[in-house]
């Protein structure tokens, strides 16, 4: 039987969610280890966590001063590599920045802090994260920020809906897309995005916010949940579990 | 020599500016008739060593393409100059 997965959740100065996110590793029985900003070694990490926060205070623009910092070239090789990543928030905003994901997250277009449940719709479930969920099932999870206002130029948009990549969008509590449901004015609604190869997640959400039936919700739990089976299918993920 | 490089970060056309919406509604409420639209931006004032005037210009158009703007989202322009205070400090 293979060991539980191992997973690097990185801190930026800033960095907030760090500490969720190694409190639900625990609850699913993963080894979690906090990596700092300035190492430069994953080590057998079998994912990589950007948990969401205020990198860097996110001066100039959210992630842009984080995407420089030492350990994101390994998340580069990392993710190049095909290895598990996921960015919420701050780290989906950094890893736009850093180029991994297309796109960037702008001010909100009310220009307040949202800090709510959000019900969203799942485009696609497939994936590392996203095993477990139901293609077209409404799930809900916190968010909170400034700046998740999705935008990419219109090719890039349309690259990513013929292809599948948005797999979460902010919609009704019964589904429905609509403008209203929308809480940042992001470019479709856009909650969610992964890249090419479908390794590296992106979205605004707050995964590890939901995974205990006392604060809410545990749809979270079920995204997080998804990895140990991924890893499991990935022949090369595998190899280097043994 | 040492340069002041003026930088103006500005948000690409056609990407909603919420920030420059808020600031026109504001000026339309002390009744400045006419307004059209607003445009929030950044100033950036960066003050650096560099050999001559090419060499200055080449290492802003870097910071600009690697920093301080993303072009996903910005473009970047600026005005370079000797940077006159510290002329005066150093004669």
């Amino acid at each position: 039987m293979s060991r539980s997965p191992r997973v690097a959740v990185l801190v930026f100065p800033g960095t907030w969610s760090d500490r969720d996110f190694a409190h639900v590793a625990g609850l699913i029985g993963w080894d979690a280890r906090l990596v700092w900003h300035t190492e430069t070694d994953l080590g057998d990490a079998d994912a990589v966590v950007l948990p969401g926060g205020f990198a860097h205070g996110d001066h100039l623009r959210t992630g842009a001063i984080a995407r420089f910092s030492p350990v994101m070239q390994a998340v580069e090789a990392f993710a190049e590599a095909g290895g598990a990543v996921l960015g919420s928030c701050n780290g989906f905003q950094i890893l736009t920045e850093a180029g991994i994901l297309p796109g960037v997250l702008l001010r909100n277009d009310h220009l307040e802090f949202r800090c709510d449940w959000q019900p969203l719709r799942v485009e696609r479930a497939a994936g590392p994260w996203l095993g477990e969920l139901l293609p077209g099932e409404t799930i809900r999870l916190p968010i909170s920020h400034g700046e998740g206002r999705y935008y990419a130029d219109g090719p890039v948009i349309d690259e990513l809906e013929a292809t599948g990549r948005v797999v979460l969008r902010y919609a009704e509590e019964n589904g429905t897309v609509t403008p209203d449901a929308n809480p940042n004015g992001s470019l479709r609604s856009i909650a969610g995005i992964v890249n090419e190869r479908g390794n590296v997640l992106g979205l605004m959400p707050h995964p590890e916010r939901a995974a205990e039936a006392e604060v809410g919700g545990t749809d979270g739990l079920r995204i997080l949940r998804g990895l140990e089976a991924w890893l499991i299918s990935q022949p090369a993920a595998a190899e280097r579990r043994l | 020599m040492r340069w002041l490089a003026e930088v103006h970060v500005r948000l690409r056309p056609g990407i909603a500016d919420p920030e420059g919406q808020t600031i026109a509604g504001g000026l339309r409420s002390l009744g400045f008739a006419g307004i059209e639209e607003v445009r929030a931006g950044k100033l950036l004032r960066v003050t650096f060593d560099a050999a001559d005037r090419a060499s200055a210009e080449a290492a802003v158009a870097a910071m600009c393409s690697r920093l301080l703007a993303n072009p996903v989202m910005e473009t970047a322009d600026w005005e370079l100059s000797a940077d006159q205070a510290a002329v005066g400090v150093q004669s």
